[in-house]
């Protein structure tokens, strides 16, 4: 590098986006996470995301890692240092580089001058000619360029090696000669930026701020959560982005809930032959008095629909857990998006509504797969976790999971045998409380009382055959008790306020938590001043409407492009459009706080006027 | 007839069987189906079965689909519990059931238009897996709820009632259901209780997916000249590969057929099967034997009945899933909540 054209340099410490172009299945993924954990290792939190194609090889594959002290989880938009490893991608990777930028690349090829930019630095190191002069076999050539790259990395962010080789030694824990060859190649790569790079204006510096905060991504906790909320049935389809869940679940599952007595499951995980088998089964065993779940995304729960209608008008508890992405079956698998409320909130024929929980990260994924199928029992209907891609696929830092040995399952109302026996009376869709839950009874209970039919709507109160209108309003009119005793008991909206009185406000939910809490504190700095409620459920409870009766104006920020969820709070809450502007993003990234600040910013003083 | 009650009196001299109940006690609402309808007959027969076998009607979930066959299960045990489903979609309702449960009879009632039609990619899935279940098919080869369109199991070259003639390859769930994996596999006809009740008893005995295929013709759309699945046209044209006597356990077996004629079965729960063999070269055993014999009567026009096809030593489900022997349904919060302890761990990995 020609220190007269040196262009002026990004320089930051903790607080950087650092953005690895690969090529799918080249082995990068875990050579960008260890970077990743590296980083959090020395107590500066990172956010990392995977961009990926539907492709198991050959195609683009990103990894950006935003290292955040201030502890900004959600995507911040731009690269400060682009490790330019895919050719086919090269010339936009380069554009994506911010002024000032770096840009770090296999330099053992050489590239013409056009294929660089002058305002930003470039580091080459040729990492293709040191791998092929020190390792003979082809694969070994491509998995410790990755290794490589990692360790030049450590070098110019001034990143402690010590670390590094821990989260090794951690992870070839009894394969000595991985471990060994792992921390060869990472010194490898040291030596060499030692000696021919040195340190850049980007750094990592030792800090406190991770605490004892989990690394984890929202799938894994999701499944964990069913491991501990005592789910005992799943059955699913695969289906980018859930598969990982179930594939969790089977996992833990093997660790966790094998009879330590007879060496035999209490769980049972069948992979059905598609989304309609897959619910199918959950409803079979919820019927039958097991806990079960399934996961799926967006084209999954299309085919669950004429299921679903009949688990909600039967009665019957079951948990979905929807990792959303974009739409349709040929569309956008491996990307995020919030897209599916509308579908899952009505989904089927007929009157329906279905309980929603919005996970805000990877700890609430753990809290609500577990407070769900609790729900599921309590109030004998379908219950949907809406996670996404974004939480669902990507580590996230969150708190640690939490358990209360205390904790006993809500099974809802089931009546027993001693019951029936003593001669209480069952109405299977009564209302008996006032609650609009009626109780059930387990198949098999008792030899001549609580045995009942199960069908559709057609049939009274004690579940004999019947069509009369009085019958089927009786019903549905008892459903929507149902549904609003579901509000109380739902997760409840959490409200954070604006530190100066304000008529302005705004709702959020899901994986827009992290960049919405970014975007508030920009918008604070900008005198721009909301009052924030993070939704945690459909139905909504009676202080959303509280929340936007005390306020002219309340934001609705979605990942998606028709404002579901505003459409819903326009519907169910009777709320006047107007009052409630849309702020939409839905390209398949991560929203970012940046584009969260200038489109609220944008909006807040244009209303301002007079 | 189908508006009125039945009398809730029983008679005193009505015959209890082990499990001191009367053959009433197995009995559901009156059926609602057409009279002479060949499911009613069925329905009799699951109640004759379950009586003489002496299974508590409440330790036995009926599941059906959508249609009239699937009607019918309000039909029989009424003490039991019952889910009519989705069209089509038994099979996978059933196998949540029993993944729940695995201690109850699990009676699946199904048409050839919810099994063979709509629902084929289920049926064969639900064999596959060896849900240990007792399938029955209600076989008329017509949509009947919905007046008379041809199922997938209607014979080529057969005439609906409006005259129509169906081009369409027939699919014979007996074979589909043998190359799938059930490893009990039988077929009865409606206007056959002599043969159909110790099929079904059997089934019952079995342990792991049993398929019973059952020709019951439709009085009110199939049942015409021209139409394969006319008590007519399969009075004419059943060929019975055998007969089978249904010994339970504890009962001394007698063998009253000639030597060389009768073969015994020993099921898995220790109940014996004696068949009368009708063909002296049909072994039920052999599932290859088996299909060859079911694909060349067919082309013949003949409809095989009898059981076609066991295997003794089937695995079901629960086995292939190593699941534990209580029912999933009774674990409490102590059986499925590894703790925190347990969960700490977990969190220390993830720093």
């Amino acid at each position: 590098m020609n220190a007269q054209l040196k262009p002026q340099q990004i320089s930051a410490i903790n607080d950087f986006v650092v953005k690895f172009a690969n090529v799918n299945g080249s082995g990068s993924a875990s050579a960008n996470e260890l970077f990743a954990k590296a980083i959090l290792r020395m107590g500066v939190p990172v956010s990392p995301r995977n961009i990926f194609p539907s492709n198991i090889q050959g195609l683009p594959t990103w990894y950006e890692i935003r290292v955040t002290e201030a502890g900004w989880l959600g995507r911040r938009g731009g690269v400060d240092l682009m490790v330019a490893m895919n050719p086919q991608t090269w010339n936009n990777d380069v554009k994506e580089i911010e002024p000032g930028g770096y840009l770090f690349y296999d330099s053992s090829k050489a590239l013409p001058a056009s294929r660089f930019r002058s305002d930003i630095t470039v580091i080459g190191m040729p990492l293709t000619e040191i791998c092929n002069a020190t390792y003979s076999d082809a694969r070994q050539r491509q998995l410790f360029k990755n290794i490589l790259y990692v360790g030049a990395l450590s070098v110019m962010l001034d990143m402690e090696a010590g670390v590094i080789e821990q989260l090794f030694t951690e992870q070839y824990k009894g394969k000595e000669k991985l471990l060994d060859s792992n921390v060869q190649a990472l010194h490898l790569g040291r030596d060499y930026a030692t000696k021919h790079i040195g340190r850049i204006a980007l750094t990592v510096q030792r800090a406190d701020k991770v605490g004892d905060r989990i690394f984890v991504d929202g799938n894994s906790a999701a499944a964990l959560g069913c491991v501990y909320g005592g789910a005992s049935v799943c059955a699913w389809y695969p289906i980018t982005p859930s598969s990982s869940l179930a594939e969790a679940f089977q996992s833990y599952c093997q660790k966790l809930r094998v009879d330590p007595d007879t060496g035999k499951n209490c769980y049972a995980i069948v992979q059905a032959e598609d989304e309609i088998a897959s619910v199918g089964m959950i409803v079979g065993a919820g019927w039958n008095g097991a806990r079960a779940f399934t996961a799926t995304s967006g084209p999954g729960v299309s085919l669950m629909t004429e299921f679903l209608g009949l688990a909600y008008f039967a009665e019957i508890p079951i948990t979905l857990i929807n990792v959303q992405r974009g739409g349709p079956s040929t569309g956008m698998p491996t990307r995020t998006q919030q897209a599916d409320i509308l579908a899952c909130a009505y989904a089927s024929h007929g009157d329906t509504k279905h309980i929603l929980l919005f996970p805000e990260d990877p700890k609430e994924c753990f809290d609500h797969a577990a407070a769900a199928l609790d729900l599921a029992d309590r109030l004998q209907t379908p219950v949907f976790v809406m996670t996404d891609l974004d939480i669902g696929m990507n580590q996230r830092l969150c708190a640690p999971f939490e358990w209360d040995d205390a904790r006993e399952y809500d099974r809802g109302k089931v009546m027993t045998a001693e019951e029936l026996e003593s001669g209480r009376d069952f109405g299977r869709y009564l209302d008996v409380d006032g609650d609009g839950i009626p109780f059930r009874t387990y198949p098999g209970t008792h030899p001549s009382k609580g045995g009942f039919f199960t069908r559709g709507t057609t049939r009274n109160a004690y579940a004999q055959y019947s069509e009369a209108g009085p019958d089927y309003l009786y019903n549905v009119h008892r459903l929507l008790k149902k549904f609003d005793t579901a509000k109380t008991l739902v997760p409840q909206p959490v409200i954070r306020a604006a530190a100066k009185a304000t008529r302005f406000g705004v709702l959020y939910f899901g994986s827009t938590s992290p960049a919405m809490h970014e975007a508030l504190e920009a918008l604070e700095a900008m005198d721009l001043h909301l009052d924030a409620m993070r939704l945690r459920a459909f139905p909504f409870s009676d202080s959303v409407v509280e929340f936007i009766d005390a306020h002219d104006q309340v934001f609705v920020v979605e990942q998606n492009r028709d404002a579901q969820l505003r459409g819903m709070l326009v519907n169910e809450l009777e709320i006047a459009p107007a009052r409630l502007p849309k702020i939409l993003h839905y390209d398949g990234t991560p929203i970012t706080a940046r584009f969260i600040t200038t489109a609220i910013a944008e909006q807040m003083r244009a209303r301002s006027r007079p | 007839m189908t508006y009125l009650a039945k009398p809730k009196l029983h008679h005193p001299s009505l015959v209890q069987n082990k499990v001191c109940r009367t053959r009433r006690d197995y009995e559901g609402r009156v059926s609602t189906l057409c009279a002479g309808c060949g499911h009613d007959s069925i329905s009799a027969a699951i109640i004759q079965a379950c009586w003489e076998m002496d299974v508590e009607p409440h330790r036995v979930a009926k599941l059906s689909g959508i249609g009239c066959s699937s009607k019918t299960p309000d039909y029989f045990l009424g003490n039991s519990h019952g889910f009519n489903t989705v069209h089509g979609r038994m099979p996978s309702v059933l196998t949540g059931a029993n993944l729940a449960n695995r201690s109850l009879l699990y009676l699946g009632i199904s048409g050839d238009g919810d099994s063979a039609s709509i629902g084929i990619g289920q049926f064969a899935h639900v064999m596959r897996r060896g849900v240990n279940m007792v399938y029955i098919l209600e076989n008329n080869g017509v949509y009947g709820l919905t007046k008379g369109q041809f199922s997938a199991t209607a014979d080529q070259g057969s005439k609906s009632k409006k005259g129509v003639v169906n081009s369409d390859t027939p699919i014979d769930t007996i074979s589909l259901a043998l190359q799938m994996g059930a490893s009990f596999i039988a077929r009865g006809f409606s206007g056959d209780k002599q043969q159909l009740v110790p099929i079904i008893k059997a089934a019952i005995a079995h342990k792991g997916a049993a398929f019973i295929d059952i020709v019951s013709p439709c009085v009110a759309f199939n049942n015409h000249p021209g139409s394969t699945k006319s008590y007519d046209y399969v009075r004419e044209h059943n060929e019975a590969v055998n007969r089978i006597d249904f010994i339970p356990t504890r009962e001394e077996i007698v063998v009253d057929y000639a030597e060389g004629q009768v073969i015994e079965v020993e099921q898995h729960d220790g109940t014996v099967l004696l068949l009368r063999k009708l063909h002296r070269d049909y072994d039920p055993h052999n599932k290859i034997g088996a299909m060859n014999y079911i694909a060349k009567h067919q082309a013949e026009g003949e409809v095989v009945t009898g059981l076609l096809y066991v295997d003794n030593d089937a695995r079901d489900l629960h086995e292939h899933l190593n699941t534990i022997e209580a029912p999933l349904n009774t674990l409490t919060a102590q059986h499925l909540s590894p703790g925190k302890a347990a969960l700490d761990k977990i969190n220390q990995r993830l720093r």
